[in-house]
């Protein structure tokens, strides 16, 4: 099962797996629209983590025991059985946020403006996972955790 | 003081492109772009800017625009506007100016006036894509003649041979120090010749213990006037053994790697405190002449057991090809000569501008010397100094290197912009610092990666090229100066360089 492997060792704290995501989730998927000309503006689904020098994006880990679907209420958060993802229905989410409460990663995300929760979604239907494909220094990689390590192999400083 | 200077760079922002992301912000390492929550509104700050081109290069919409600062004082060719702004930051700091990458000013490049050969009607050319070509190059002494024992079984050569190191290509890496670029820096360099096959350089920084098992047959290890990082594993895990005796950005003065970039790794590589400034005397002080150095290369064969070939690497300047002869009968096996357009982390910009002849001049003398004086074959020669594409490189091999050092190309193909800035250890790019932020843009996988592109193209050039003259192996370019022509050059440029005029 892919998933968005991150590399802190090379992620350069830029944010812009941040701006893009808002980019893909957009109506538009144009990055200027997106941000400056679109009435409701998306929001991004990842959030760089910083404690200077370290950095890392960090996003839903669509975890094989999902505790935030243990803890939804209304089942709004449920495991895609072909895929193996944690999928969002917005339209069944009432807000309780039992969800942000219990996902250890912090990879649930407010949303203040509709009282919901919003959550990464691999982007969906797009061909590869925007964060990914825009990372500038190679730190989010889109593969097969059980095949490929998420570390360099490499001796770091 | 209240500063008198003028800002070097604009930054232009277009407002209807700017989405306020502060990437550029967090780009900046000296604070140029500034995002004010009240206003939200994002803000410049020229006088920091040093145009090295990072937050245009990452501002997702392309909304920045960093160049040339139009403010100009009064148009003069005699004080231009350099000369005047250094002139100011003397005059606010009475400190020495610093420089970094290499000498900028305006001396003839002479590879820019030297065009090659091709074949046409009397020879054919040949299509490297169908034939064999071949790059390979030896680098040590070569004997005075080979006497080989021809039987039905093969052959055997009889003469004693010294020791070689074979690249795949004759382009190597040139000697920047761990500590003087980042650590993910140097590891790229050694990724990349290790996996061409060809040579990085240690320069004075040490090779790290843990790099030296995978890269050392790879490495050239630089023993200078510091001997940082010097033992006798350090000189035997490696390839090629070179003493420093000069560089060509800074002929005759020793090196100084400020305390603030000697960092716990590069301390302990450099076997000296954490934090204390590493000082590179001007002369090696057991170097007086030419039998001293003799010493010191016998002293470094002794170490490594006469198995590596001993490099000497010094600048050119006068009476460089005098200065090689007697560098070869001390017993070098290697000449490396650096020009007046070689780099450096850091460098008195008035030496930097100023000192030292073109590498392309004492190349050629420095080849017709040895030529002259029955002692070619005792040495190889690698020129460095401003090599910037394998045309470049080719015509210096017609003049007569046996391989080149390529120092800026390398590190222009990880990122650096040559914004000169090497010496403040903020290098946005990752390259020149030791900020452990800043270092980790450098990604060793996609730096290692461009910088193996960009030999692999230069593989590919240099052989279309000596496909075009009708060659099929470097060996027979090699000081083949008859390939040259010169173009828009003086009677004794020509003389120097040994070339004849184009048309000739």
């Amino acid at each position: 099962m892919e998933r968005i492997l991150i590399k802190p060792e090379v992620c350069i704290g830029c944010h812009l797996c941040e701006i893009w995501c808002v980019v893909a989730h957009s109506q538009t998927k144009d990055i200027i629209k997106a941000f400056l000309h679109e009435k409701v503006k998306a929001s991004a689904r990842v959030i760089v983590e910083e404690k200077l020098p370290v950095t890392f994006a960090l996003q839903c880990r669509h975890c094989a025991e999902p505790d935030c679907v243990f803890a939804c209420i209304s089942g709004a958060l449920y495991m895609d059985a072909a895929s193996g993802r944690i999928v969002h229905d917005s339209e069944k989410c009432v807000g309780c946020y039992s969800c942000v409460l219990v996902c250890p990663y912090g990879g649930i995300i407010i949303d203040r403006e509709n009282k919901k929760v919003i959550k990464c979604d691999l982007c969906q239907g797009l061909e590869n996972p925007y964060c990914v494909s825009r990372c500038p220094n190679g730190a989010l990689v889109y593969a097969d955790p059980e095949k490929k390590g998420g570390v360099m192999d490499e001796p770091n400083v | 003081m209240y500063s008198y200077l003028l800002p070097e760079f604009a930054i232009e922002r277009k407002t209807e492109r700017c989405i306020k992301c502060r990437v550029c912000e967090r780009q900046c390492p000296l604070g140029g772009h500034k995002y004010d929550p009240d206003l939200d509104a994002m803000f410049s700050c020229e006088e920091v800017c040093v145009g090295c081109q990072r937050c245009a290069v990452f501002c997702p919409t392309g909304a920045l625009c960093v160049r040339p600062h139009p403010s100009q004082y009064k148009l003069n060719f005699s004080w231009t506007r350099e000369k005047l702004q250094d002139l100011k930051k003397q005059a606010e700091t009475g400190g020495v100016i610093l420089a970094g990458s290499g000498n900028d000013k305006p001396y003839k490049v002479y590879w820019d006036h030297l065009v090659l050969n091709a074949s046409q009607v009397t020879n054919p050319s040949i299509d490297p894509l169908r034939e064999p070509m071949e790059l390979k190059t030896f680098l040590g002494k070569k004997p005075d003649s080979l006497e080989i024992d021809l039987s039905e079984e093969g052959f055997e050569i009889k003469s004693e041979l010294n020791p070689n190191k074979m690249i795949e290509l004759p382009v190597a890496f040139s000697a920047m120090s761990y500590g003087a670029i980042s650590y993910q820096a140097f590891l790229s360099l050694a990724m990349a010749a290790r996996e061409v096959g060809t040579l990085f350089n240690t320069g004075e920084g040490g090779l790290p213990l843990e790099m030296r098992e995978k890269y050392g047959g790879n490495a050239v290890v630089q023993c200078a006037s510091g001997r940082f990082g010097v033992d006798s594993e350090y000189f035997n895990c490696a390839s090629i053994v070179e003493i420093k005796i000069g560089q060509g950005a800074k002929p005759g003065i020793g090196g100084h790697l400020p305390g603030e970039k000697v960092s716990f790794n590069v301390a302990r590589n450099r076997m000296i405190p954490e934090g204390s400034d590493a000082l590179s005397p001007a002369p090696q002080h057991d170097i007086y002449s030419i039998e001293d150095l003799s010493m010191l290369i016998y002293a470094l064969k002794e170490v490594t057991n006469y198995t590596k070939p001993i490099s000497v690497k010094i600048a050119a300047v006068n009476h460089v090809a005098a200065i090689a002869s007697g560098i070869v009968r001390a017993g070098a096996d290697i000449i490396a000569i650096d020009g007046i357009r070689g780099g450096t982390g850091s460098a008195p910009k008035i030496i930097r501008d100023n000192i030292g002849i073109p590498l392309e001049l004492a190349l050629a003398a420095v080849d017709k010397r040895l030529r002259d004086e029955g002692i070619r074959n005792k040495c190889s020669v690698i020129a460095a100094g401003g090599f910037r594409c394998s045309g470049d490189v080719l015509k210096a091999i017609a003049l007569g290197a046996d391989a080149v050092y390529i120092g800026t190309s390398a590190l222009v193909a990880m990122g650096c912009t040559l914004c000169q800035k090497c010496y403040t250890g903020k290098c946005a790019w990752g390259v020149c610092t030791q900020d452990p932020y800043l270092a980790k843009r450098l990604n060793p996988e996609i730096a290692s990666a461009k910088l193996v592109n960009m030999l692999r193209s230069w593989e590919h050039e240099i052989k279309e090229m000596l496909g075009g003259m009708g060659i099929n192996a470097i060996e027979s370019i090699r000081g083949n100066r008859d390939h040259l022509r010169g173009v828009g050059l003086e009677g004794w440029e020509l003389d120097v360089l040994g070339v004849k005029g184009a048309g000739e």
